[in-house]
This record gives C-alpha cells, sequence and structure tokens, in this order.
C-alpha cells in the first residue's frame, strides 16, 4: 500500500457557491468531525494538494481558475466535486452565466449531492477519493515502464490511460457517496 | 575520535525519528488542546512519505538545487553540533542553510514565496543576535566554544546563563516555526499567505524541507540540553526533562496566540537580546 | 630594496606616460602591461623577503629626497588653496594653511635633529598590502580600460577625452600606496598620505573638476572636496601625532614608536592623532560621508577607493598601531568609533536601494570592524584585522567591478532593477553571487573573520563591542541576502546580453572570483605563514588564535563542497518544469495575472527596506553624534594631559 492515502491534503475551492457547503467542508475539519483523524490537511495550496474540492458551479469566470488549480496539482490527484452546484449546477444551472458542473471543465472522481452537503458525505467522498487515488499512484508507476521509447506521448498516453481507469471507477463511487449521503439523512 | 562518528551517525540516523516523532506529538497534542482527537503519531512520516510519491514537478532549474543545499548544510550543523565541534560555525552553518533555503524561495520568483522569504529574512534578523550573545555566553561561562569542551563542564551553565537560556527559550518560538512568529511559513493553512516560503516546493523537494525541519529541531533541543549539563547523570536527566518540557511550552504557546506583526517579532526578540543577553553577559564577566 | 624602488618608481613612470599618449590603443597596451609588471613585481617583493620576514632600509640621498618630498607638499598645498579659492570652497585651503606651514616649521626645526636611520622597511604585513595594491589595484586598473571605454560613449557630444588624466591618477594612486605601506619614517608617510588624499579629491572630482563650467558646483566638486577638507582634517593629525612624536620621544620612525610603546612607556598621544587621522582615511564615522560621496565618481575610482587602496590606507596605520592601542584612551577612542560605526553603517545599509551605496555602507561597516580590531589591540584582534582587511579588498572590488558592468549594461545601479539578472547577465550575476556569498556567508573570508572578531572581542573582555557584533552581523546577513535573493529570481523572458561586456571586464571579474575563492581555500597557510609570524615580532608569542587548525580544516572543507555542489548540480533538474501559483489565473508567462476584472496584471516584486526602523539619516545622526562623543572625550583628555604636562 502507498502512503497516498494515509495523509491526503486537501485544497478547498468555492467557484460560485452559497457559501452552505464551503461551512459544510471547514465543519469537516472541526471537532466534531476532525478529519485530520485522517491525516487530511487542508492547505490552500494547488502544490501540496492531493484532493481537490469544489463547492458551487463553474461559471466563465472561474472556469480559468479551477482548471490551473487542477492543472498544478502533482499526480497522482482526485477531484471531489461537492454540492449539487458543483455536481451540476443545481439550481443554478439555467443561469446565463453558469457553465454547469465541475466536470464541464477537469474530470472529477467523485461527486456529493446535497444542498447543502451533509459532512458525513463529505467525508465518505474523500475516503472514496483516496481508493482512486491509490490506483491513479500504481498507474503512474505503470506508465514509465508501459512505453519508455518515447517520453513525452508516453507521458500523454498514460494520462489518457489514468483518465479512462478514472471514468471507470466514477460511476461505483458516485453511488457510493450517494447512499452514504441518503444514510446520513437517514440518520438525521 | 570514534565516539565523535557514533554521535555523527547516531544523529544522522536517528535525529529524523526524533525529529518525526516529536512533530506528530505536536499535532497530538495541538489537537487534543483543540478538542479534537489528531491524526496518528506518525502521521507527519506518512505525510513526507507521501510526498515523496508524488509527481515530480519545480518552477525553475535551480529551485531544487537551492533546497537540496539547505537541507545538506542543516545536516552538517546538526553534525558538527554533535561531533563537539565550534559553536559559532555551528551557528553560521546553519545560517548559511537558511540562507539557501530563502534563495530557493526567491529563485522561483512567485509573489507568495517572495513574501515568505522575506518574512524569513526577518526572522533571522530578529533570532540571529540572541543565538550569537548565547554562544558568547557558553564560551564566557565555560572557556571555549567547543561542543565537547562544553559538554565537560562540571557545573550546570543554567544558573548563570539563566538570562541567555530565557532568552533562547524565546526566540526558539521563531526557530520552531510556532504562533505568534510563524511568519514565514506556518503548519497551519488558515493563518498563512497560501503557504508562505514553501508554496512553491511540492513533491520530494517538500519532503526534504519537512525532514530538514525535523534535524533542526532535535539540533535546536540540542541546544536547550547543553544548557543543563554538569557531568552527572541526574544533569542529563534533567536536560533531556526540559527539552521535552520546552517543547510543550512551545505547542501551548502555538495554541494560545494568533500571528503577530512582524514589528512585533523583531521588537519582541531583539529587546529581549539587548536585555537578557546583554545583561547576563555583564554579569558572566563578574562571575 | 631596489624591488621596493621599483614598485614606487613604476607606476609612477606609467602614470605620466599614460598622460602623455593619448591614443586608444597605446593606453590599452601600457595598462595591461604596466599591471603585469605591477602584480609580478609585488609576488617578487614577497618571494624576495618571504624567508626573512623583511627588513629595514636606511634610504641613500635620504636628505635630498626629504627636501624634494618638502617642495612637492607646497606646490600641493599651493594647488588645494587655488583650486579652493576657485571654487568658493575654503574649508580645504584652510586645513592646508595650517597644516603645510607646521609640518614644514617642524622639519626645519626640531625635526631637523632628529636622526632617522630607517626610512624605509618591509615587513609581514606590509607584504600583504603590497599583494592587495599590486593584484588588485592592478586588476582594477585593467578593468577600467574597458569600462572607460563605455563611460566615455555614455558621455554627451562635445566632452573631451579626459582619460589620460583619469588613468595617470589611477597609477599615481598605486604608486603613493606602495610608498605608503613600506615607509618606516612618518614624514614620508605623511607625504604618500597626503598624495592619496589629493589622488582620490581628484578621482571624486572626475566629473565636476576641470570639466564643466568654471566655478560650477556639481555634486562631484561637492563631495570632491568634502572628501578633501575631511582627508586633510586626518592630515591635520597626523601632523600633530609626528610633531608629538618628535617632541616628546625624539624620533620620527614607526618602528621605533612602537618598541617604545612595547617597553612599556605611553605614547598614547601620539598614537592618538595618528590613529584618529586613520579614522579619517578610513571613513570611519562622523567622517563616513566622503565615501559614500565618492560613489559620483566613474565606478573603477569606488573600486579602488573601497577594496585596495585609499580606506585601506586608514586601516593599516591603525593594525600598525595596535600594540600600543588596548585599554588606554587611544584605544578606546578606536575600539568605540570602529564598533559604533560596524553597527550603524550596517543597519543604513538595510535601507539603501542603490546597489553603490549598500556597497559604500558594508565598506564602511566591515572597515568599522578592522578598526575595532585594531583598537582592542591583542594578538587575536590583530589577526582578525588583517584578514578581515585582505578578504574584504578582494571581495569588494569584485563586487564594485560587477555592480559597475551591471549599470552600464542595465543602465541602473538599483537593486530592484536586478530583477531575474541571472537570466539577463547569467555570468556577471555569477560573479556577483560569489562576491556576496564572500561577504557574509558560512565557509567564506569574511565570515571567518567576523567569527575571529567576535572571539577577540570576547577575550579582551569587551561586552559592548561582542553585542554590537552580534547584532551588526544580523543586519549584515539582512542585507546582503535580500540582495543575493533579487540576483537569483528566475524570471522567464529575459533576453540575455551578457555578450555586450566587454572582454577585460569578464577577465578581471573572473580572476576576482577565483581569487575569492582561493583566499577562502588558502587562507589557513596565510595565517601560518604570514600573519601569525607577524604577530610574533610584534607581540611575542602567540598562543591562541581564535579559530583552532581544526576549525580551519572544517572551513576549507566546506568550501570545497559548496565549490563541488555548484559545479555538478546547480541548475540540472529532470523535473518538469511548471508555471507558478498565483492564487488566480497565471496567464501562462509567469509574469501576469488574470485579476479579478478579467484584467491582466503583471507582478512586481519588491524587496523590503524598513526605512521605519533603519533610515539613513536616523542612523547617520546616531552614529555621528556617539562617535564624535568619543573622539572628542579621547582626545580633549588627551591634549589636556599634554597641557597640563602629564607626559
Amino acid at each position: 500500500m502507498s502512503y497516498i492515502t494515509k495523509s491526503p491534503w486537501v485544497i478547498h475551492y468555492d467557484g460560485s457557491s452559497c457559501n452552505g457547503c464551503d461551512i459544510e467542508v471547514l465543519a469537516c475539519l472541526m471537532p466534531m468531525y476532525d478529519v485530520e483523524r485522517f491525516g487530511v490537511i487542508n492547505t490552500g495550496n494547488p502544490k501540496h494538494a492531493d484532493v481537490f474540492l469544489v463547492t458551487g458551479s463553474i461559471n466563465e469566470q472561474n472556469k480559468n481558475v479551477v482548471k490551473q488549480i487542477y492543472e498544478q496539482m502533482p499526480e497522482p490527484k482526485v477531484v471531489v466535486a461537492i454540492g449539487i452546484c458543483a455536481c451540476n449546477g443545481g439550481i443554478f444551472k439555467e443561469c446565463y452565466n453558469i457553465l454547469g458542473g465541475v466536470d464541464t471543465v477537469i474530470p472529477v472522481d467523485a461527486y456529493v449531492p446535497g444542498c447543502a452537503a451533509r459532512p458525513e458525505a463529505i467525508i465518505d467522498a474523500v475516503v472514496a477519493g483516496l481508493g482512486i487515488l491509490e490506483q491513479k499512484r500504481a498507474a503512474m508507476l505503470e506508465a514509465p515502464k508501459a512505453a519508455p521509447a518515447v517520453e513525452e506521448p508516453a507521458a500523454e498516453e498514460a494520462e489518457e490511460a489514468e483518465e479512462a481507469a478514472a471514468e471507470a471507477e466514477e460511476a461505483p463511487v458516485e453511488e457510493a457517496a450517494e447512499e452514504a449521503a441518503e444514510e446520513g439523512k437517514e440518520e438525521a | 575520535m570514534v565516539k565523535v562518528i557514533i554521535c555523527v551517525i547516531a544523529y544522522l540516523v536517528l535525529a529524523p525519528f526524533v525529529g518525526g516523532i516529536l512533530a506528530g506529538l505536536d499535532r497530538k497534542i495541538s489537537a487534543r488542546m483543540q478538542g479534537r482527537v489528531g491524526p496518528p503519531i506518525l502521521q507527519p512520516f506518512y505525510d513526507v512519505l507521501k510526498l515523496t510519491e508524488k509527481e515530480n514537478i519545480t518552477v525553475n532549474r535551480v529551485q531544487d538545487f537551492y533546497v537540496m543545499c539547505f537541507f545538506i548544510f542543516v545536516l552538517v550543523t546538526g553534525g558538527l553540533f554533535f561531533a563537539g565541534e565550534n559553536l559559532l560555525l555551528v551557528m553560521f552553518t546553519l545560517t548559511l542553510a537558511s540562507v539557501f533555503l530563502i534563495i530557493a524561495a526567491f529563485s522561483s520568483n512567485s509573489p507568495y514565496s517572495e513574501v515568505g522569504a522575506e518574512r524569513e529574512l526577518l526572522q533571522m534578523l530578529a533570532y540571529e543576535p540572541m543565538v550569537l550573545i548565547t554562544c558568547v555566553g557558553f564560551y564566557m561561562f565555560t572557556g571555549s566554544f567547543q561542543v565537547g569542551q562544553i559538554m565537560l563542564s562540571t557545573q550546570m551553565p543554567l544558573p548563570y546563563l539563566i538570562g541567555l537560556f530565557i532568552g533562547f527559550v524565546f526566540i526558539l518560538t521563531i526557530k520552531f516555526r510556532k504562533s505568534p512568529f510563524d511568519l514565514s511559513m506556518s503548519h497551519h493553512a488558515h493563518q498563512e499567505l497560501v503557504a508562505g516560503l514553501k508554496t512553491e516546493f511540492s513533491g520530494k523537494t517538500l519532503a526534504l524541507v519537512e525532514a530538514a525541519h525535523w534535524y533542526e529541531n532535535v539540533f535546536l533541543l540540542g541546544m536547550v540540553f547543553l544548557f543543563f549539563v554538569n557531568g552527572q547523570w541526574w544533569g542529563y536527566v534533567i536536560g533531556a526533562v526540559v527539552c521535552l518540557g520546552t517543547y510543550f511550552l512551545e505547542i501551548l504557546i502555538d495554541n494560545s496566540f494568533a500571528r503577530m506583526k512582524w514589528q512585533v517579532a523583531i521588537n519582541s526578540a531583539w529587546i529581549v537580546a539587548l536585555v537578557l543577553g546583554t545583561v547576563n553577559l555583564f554579569m558572566l564577566l563578574f562571575i | 630594496m631596489s624591488t621596493i624602488i621599483f614598485l614606487i618608481g613604476f607606476p609612477f613612470i606609467v602614470a605620466l606616460a599614460l598622460l602623455v599618449l593619448k591614443t586608444d590603443t597605446a593606453r590599452d597596451i601600457i595598462v595591461k602591461v604596466a599591471s603585469i609588471v605591477i602584480i609580478a613585481a609585488s609576488i617578487l617583493l614577497v618571494v624576495q623577503n618571504f624567508k626573512s620576514g623583511g627588513e629595514y632600509f636606511s634610504v641613500k640621498y635620504a636628505e635630498t629626497i626629504g627636501t624634494v618630498m618638502m617642495v612637492v607638499e607646497v606646490c600641493l598645498a599651493l594647488m588645494v588653496v587655488i583650486l579652493g579659492f576657485k571654487y568658493k570652497r575654503y574649508g580645504a585651503p584652510l586645513f592646508a594653511v595650517i597644516q603645510t606651514p607646521l609640518m614644514i616649521w617642524f622639519e626645519l626645526t626640531k625635526g631637523h635633529h632628529i636622526n632617522v636611520s630607517n626610512q624605509m622597511y618591509i615587513d609581514r604585513l606590509s607584504m600583504i598590502m603590497v599583494l592587495i595594491i599590486g593584484i588588485v589595484g592592478s586588476l582594477i586598473t585593467v578593468y577600467a580600460i574597458g569600462y572607460m571605454k563605455d563611460f566615455q560613449h555614455h558621455q554627451k557630444e562635445g566632452v573631451p577625452d579626459r582619460r589620460p588624466w583619469f588613468f595617470f591618477l589611477m597609477f599615481l594612486f598605486l604608486s603613493a600606496m606602495f610608498g605608503l605601506v613600506m615607509s618606516n619614517n612618518l614624514i614620508w608617510m605623511y607625504f604618500f598620505w597626503e598624495i592619496t588624499s589629493l589622488c582620490s579629491f581628484f578621482l571624486i572630482g572626475f566629473n565636476g573638476l576641470f570639466h564643466k563650467k568654471e566655478n560650477e558646483d556639481t555634486i562631484a566638486t561637492r563631495n570632491a572636496f568634502r572628501a578633501l577638507v575631511m582627508n586633510l582634517a586626518g592630515g591635520l593629525g597626523f601632523v600633530i601625532g609626528i610633531i608629538l612624536l618628535g617632541t616628546y620621544y625624539e624620533t620620527l620612525e614607526l618602528s621605533t614608536m612602537i618598541t617604545i610603546g612595547a617597553m612599556g612607556y605611553s605614547v598614547v598621544a601620539p598614537a592618538a592623532f595618528l590613529a584618529f587621522a586613520g579614522i579619517t582615511k578610513a571613513a570611519q564615522m562622523p567622517f563616513n560621508s566622503w565615501l559614500l560621496g565618492a560613489m559620483v565618481a566613474p565606478t573603477p575610482t569606488s573600486a579602488l577607493l573601497h577594496s585596495s587602496t585609499m580606506v585601506k590606507a586608514g586601516v593599516f596605520i591603525i593594525i600598525k598601531l595596535a600594540p600600543v592601542l588596548g585599554w588606554n584612551f587611544a584605544g578606546l577612542m578606536v575600539m568605540m568609533v570602529g564598533g559604533i560605526t560596524f553597527l550603524m553603517a550596517s543597519f543604513c545599509a538595510i535601507s539603501q536601494t542603490n546597489a553603490k551605496k549598500v556597497l559604500a555602507y558594508s565598506t564602511v561597516a566591515n572597515l568599522g570592524l578592522i578598526v575595532a580590531c585594531g583598537g582592542v589591540g591583542s594578538a587575536e584582534a590583530v589577526w582578525a584585522g588583517i584578514m578581515l582587511i585582505i578578504f574584504h579588498a578582494v571581495t569588494k572590488s569584485l563586487l564594485f567591478l560587477c555592480v559597475g558592468t551591471a549599470e552600464h549594461q542595465i543602465g541602473s545601479r538599483d537593486i530592484e532593477d536586478m530583477d531575474g539578472l541571472f537570466e539577463r547577465l547569467p555570468k556577471l550575476a555569477a560573479f556577483m553571487l560569489i562576491g556576496i556569498a564572500g561577504m557574509f556567508l558560512a565557509p567564506f573570508g569574511m565570515l571567518i573573520s567576523k567569527w575571529a572578531t567576535m572571539v577577540a572581542f570576547v577575550d579582551s573582555s569587551n561586552i559592548l563591542l561582542v553585542v554590537i557584533i552580534c547584532f551588526g552581523s544580523a543586519a549584515t546577513a539582512f542585507y546582503w541576502t535580500k540582495w543575493m535573493g533579487k540576483l537569483s529570481a528566475t524570471m522567464a523572458g529575459q533576453e540575455n546580453i551578457q555578450k555586450n561586456v566587454h572582454g577585460e571586464e569578464t577577465f578581471v571579474h573572473t580572476v576576482l572570483s577565483a581569487l575569492t575563492v582561493i583566499v577562502c581555500l588558502g587562507f589557513p597557510f596565510i595565517s601560518s605563514s604570514m600573519v601569525v609570524p607577524y604577530l610574533e615580532d610584534g607581540f611575542g608569542s602567540v598562543e591562541t588564535l581564535a579559530l583552532s587548525a581544526n576549525n580551519m580544516i572544517i572551513d576549507c572543507i566546506m568550501v570545497a563542497v559548496l565549490v563541488l555542489l555548484f559545479a555538478f548540480f546547480f541548475g540540472r533538474t529532470n523535473k518538469k518544469i511548471v508555471p507558478l501559483y498565483m492564487a488566480g489565473y497565471n496567464m501562462g508567462d509567469d509574469l501576469t495575472f488574470m485579476n479579478a476584472m478579467k484584467g491582466e496584471t503583471p507582478v512586481s516584486l519588491r524587496n523590503w527596506y524598513m526605512e521605519s526602523y533603519f533610515g539613513e539619516t536616523k542612523m547617520n545622526v546616531i552614529g555621528v553624534a556617539c562617535t564624535a562623543v568619543c573622539i572628542v572625550a579621547a582626545l580633549g583628555v588627551i591634549v589636556g594631559q599634554i597641557l597640563g604636562g602629564g607626559m
């Protein structure tokens, strides 16, 4: 097992969220849920982060920023869309400036629905994201072995392969996250 | 000679473990102080090992070189200290290491790194006089700058160097990068401009910076220990206990203060150095 | 003996030749050949006397030479008076009118009867000085060839080419410096002393004197006269010192004076006045303003004044006098002035953006340290002081010459304009970095000396100086590191203009950089073969040195490791290079980001100068006030003793 799952550092970006989900994200870090138990640290710097938490939908103003934060995170990395707005645009979907969910600009690995998303669900999604992180790490190690001849195209191929792998993973995780969210609701 | 080599190797091998566990305790105790459960004690090791698994990226061709030099010279600093070498040489090597770290941050030309670098520089300006005065105090008391000679002292330096001890513990807050003086880079994201000095470091480079920090912490606690040696076993015990106590005190201070303005850091550190340091040195002259 | 005469005479002849020959080619060849000859002669002198450790010489026709010197002095004094009236600046003529007649009166009456057996001498300290003047000084003249071409090129149309005059002064300066460090007869030394004062006056005033419209009050003229007044004030101190020495001790020889002091008789009074002369020449507070004013001159002048000559004459005499200083009024004056100057000038340097001003303040600060070492007067302190002289000469000249080139290439001497110099002038930036590292970082020379200085201060129980050096070196690290940071910043999209630099300039930079490193590697040898024997002659046995042999070895290893690290790993990476994080949208060039209004904002980074803490005026006022009090108090007490018949 790689250490990547034992120390997921997150970066949190507020797209055009109403701040409801942001407060829930921060609640996870508070004594009540204390995700630092799992080694989670909120970094504020993409170059240190493994997990990208996005709340709110993507609009014309922030699409480049979200894209760049994602690009600046070193591999392996996962993206978690938090709240219904981040998943598909939510109630803002039809607005003139809204492009939609986070997956309109970057590949998303786990979706957390809800308005606002519950802390338990967020934690579950991050934990689910860790599994993907582990797989991406494995893919990263594989990549140079697969095509050692030419460097750059190989890297691209590897990325494509990773993306494919990630996409394959998305569905179950999403379900898992949703289930978790529903469970949370039931408990509440 | 053999003893020296053993000491140095022991430092190089054990310091990261001790430093890492201390860092883990720090996080655990901080969490408990905040009413949280906190991460496992071994969490800092997981973090560093994870960083080594990340993708290799950098912002220019020289930054990683400077960070490597920083790491090497932090090791040299501690190595010289535990080899019983000259205290001033040790401190000057530490300055060299810090300068490499600062240059690494400057070299990126990134706004956040640069703010961190300037603040780190300011911290150096703040703590350097006190550190040098402490070394001079040891020299005046024991008659030698050699750590090896100081270790042979049969009288505990603390009562005679009490002013220097307080002053040194004061600037340890800066050196350990604890609030209220964690100006250049903090372990807490909530009071940092992005990540300060280390904004542009990532992956293995960041891992090196963390590991160097552990080495540095162990060396600094070694300095604290030096105040208690008297050639007796109980002197060593007191020294070790006070080291841990000092570390705990720094954690407590960290959790009870918010970051303060840089003016407070430099003013207070200089006043402490000027008052406690100078008075103590004059006292030593007449003892 | 013949080598000594050659070293004094040859640069003088070259100077005259350069004044006469006005073509570029002739000048290039003469300067280059003369430099090689001077360097070779300096080394030859050291080789000749290396084993014996030097000797004293009595010069034939000393009487005649003395008379010639007197006549020249009178001519120079007349010149000062005329120039002073011409430019309506009466301070300098006033001093000239006081001191020259005083000196001549003394020489013709009392001084005439005092027998001077050895006019010249060479010892290990002089050898070190000769090497510094010969090697560093000559390299600066070689650099000046290329620099002055650019300088002339930058001048407005119709400005006459006055380079012959410039090179004449440079070589005359070298000649006078050689004379100064090898004269045992204080009257001869005074003669050379005055020549250096006047040369510096003309060099500082190069852009103003005889140049702009008659009587016009330019900055250059003003600063030149300020330098002249201060140096003549020091010259007056020198004259009083000589008169006191002649009147009360019946000797005019430096060596005899020190021997008398070493025998336990107090020679505080003449020592204090000679040291005062040294303080003015070494640009210590309250006289530091002349050195800062000297920056109006072309850069080779600054390099020459700051590193190998002029100011080094000031510290040379103080180091020479060190055995008779120490815990007496003269010694206290010198160490306090040096200490306070070191601290205040280091603080001043923090608040400066002008690179040459930073260098100037750093020079003043380091000289302060040397002066303080001389004042403490123990063998350890003098060891540190001599080491500081050596390292400072090499490193500081390198830095000045680098800044001079940078100024011509990027059109500014402001540190804030040196953003990303590593991309624009990679070689020059590397040389500059070596120079800066040499000034304050661990395994390099200046730091070693500072370390030794600190130990010497503690050993002499001078807590105040210890505290001063602790704070001062923190400040030193601050201003150098932020400059280094500025240089090493990597900026995209810069054009490389290294090819525009003159070949001579790069050559001199390379040699001086290499010297900086070599001197660091070789300093245990310099210490054991030159400095320690010198100290043994002056102080008897030298039991303890601040640095043990072990420390020196560790230090040399560190230098070697650093050099190797840079040689093998610098700038090599196989990592992917990615853009910077800018907390918004980095436009991709690392120099602009998209702001909240979707506009593009360029990134501009500036250093800290902490004006409110270390403002130049504030520091200068404090420093000048404190040092003036020290000098007035010490000299006052001494004059009181003389007048009260306490001698």
